[in-house]
């Protein structure tokens, strides 16, 4: 299982590693704006993604976006502060999976890697 | 400023340090802010636009941070740390984000934040600005959260 973290505060990003690690996921890659995630997926070719939303260069949305719009199917959790309802359609129409509001616990973020990982395995 | 600005911010804080570092936050009294009023030692700054315009600070003494900030990372962490003001910057990103989400029928958009680290540094807002001041006392010591935003919606149509 290989996921790509991908969100410019590096503590964010070292707390969702600790919560991967201990689920079993190893294979982390990380990147630290849309722009980075970009030139990393198609050698990393990761089988899920967590994206933050505000992010310099490059915002998680238009990531996402662009990601779809290569084709690629793979899961993508968007993790953010962006908690309007209105902010969860316009992930959702852009193609995120599913979503986590910052600030979360380790099981909140668990319980939907699980959810969506099954969900798209189904 | 309506309170309305105000509490979000409160709750916020609080939900923030509760969820992610299991630290419970003591809110005191809001106070108008002088605008020569130092902040602490550390401080992370975000700006907001769109209906809701202005600066949010979240503001702690060097110990207070350091602490909190070991707290947050699961590491022991000086203000020298590489990664001390990343740590900051994400905290004042959630409480920042919690609050707007509780403005109701507001399109706001938050910054990426920004962090000065530095003794009794002042940070000047928008001068039109009222600053509110929100005294919060934690285990880790005491700290502040510093609004000053304005409902651009509400101040057009006054205007």
């Amino acid at each position: 299982m290989k996921v790509l973290l991908v969100d410019d505060s590096k503590t964010m990003r070292n707390i969702q590693k600790g919560i991967l690690t201990q689920l079993g996921y190893g294979e982390i890659e990380e990147a630290v704006d849309g722009l980075d995630a970009l030139s990393k997926v198609g050698a990393f070719e990761p089988d899920l993604l967590l994206v933050d939303w505000n992010m310099p260069n490059m915002d998680g949305l238009s990531f996402v976006k662009k990601y779809r719009s290569m084709g690629k199917t793979c899961p993508i959790i968007m993790v953010t502060t962006e908690a309007e309802k209105m902010r969860v359609v316009e992930a959702i129409k852009a193609g995120v999976n599913n979503y986590v509001v910052k600030p979360f616990t380790p099981d909140v973020l668990s319980e939907r890697i699980k959810e969506t990982l099954a969900r798209t395995a189904a | 400023m309506n309170q309305n600005y105000i509490i979000p911010f409160m709750k916020s804080v609080q939900n923030v340090f509760e969820t992610m570092l299991q630290l419970p936050v003591q809110i005191k009294e809001p106070t108008l802010k002088n605008e020569d009023e130092p902040s602490f030692d550390v401080s992370g700054i975000i700006g907001m636009s769109g209906d809701v315009d202005g600066t949010v600070v979240l503001s702690f003494p060097t110990t207070t941070a350091e602490r909190i900030v070991s707290i947050f990372t699961g590491m022991d962490m000086t203000s020298e740390s590489e990664d001390f003001a990343d740590a900051v910057g994400e905290l004042v990103n959630m409480v920042s984000g919690g609050a707007k989400a509780q403005f109701t029928d507001k399109t706001v958009s938050i910054s990426c934040p920004s962090v000065v680290i530095g003794s009794n540094h002042q940070i000047f807002g928008q001068k039109d600005l009222t600053c509110i001041l929100i005294p919060c006392e934690s285990d880790c010591g005491e700290f502040c959260v510093e609004v000053g935003i304005r409902n651009l919606v509400a101040a057009e149509a006054t205007a």
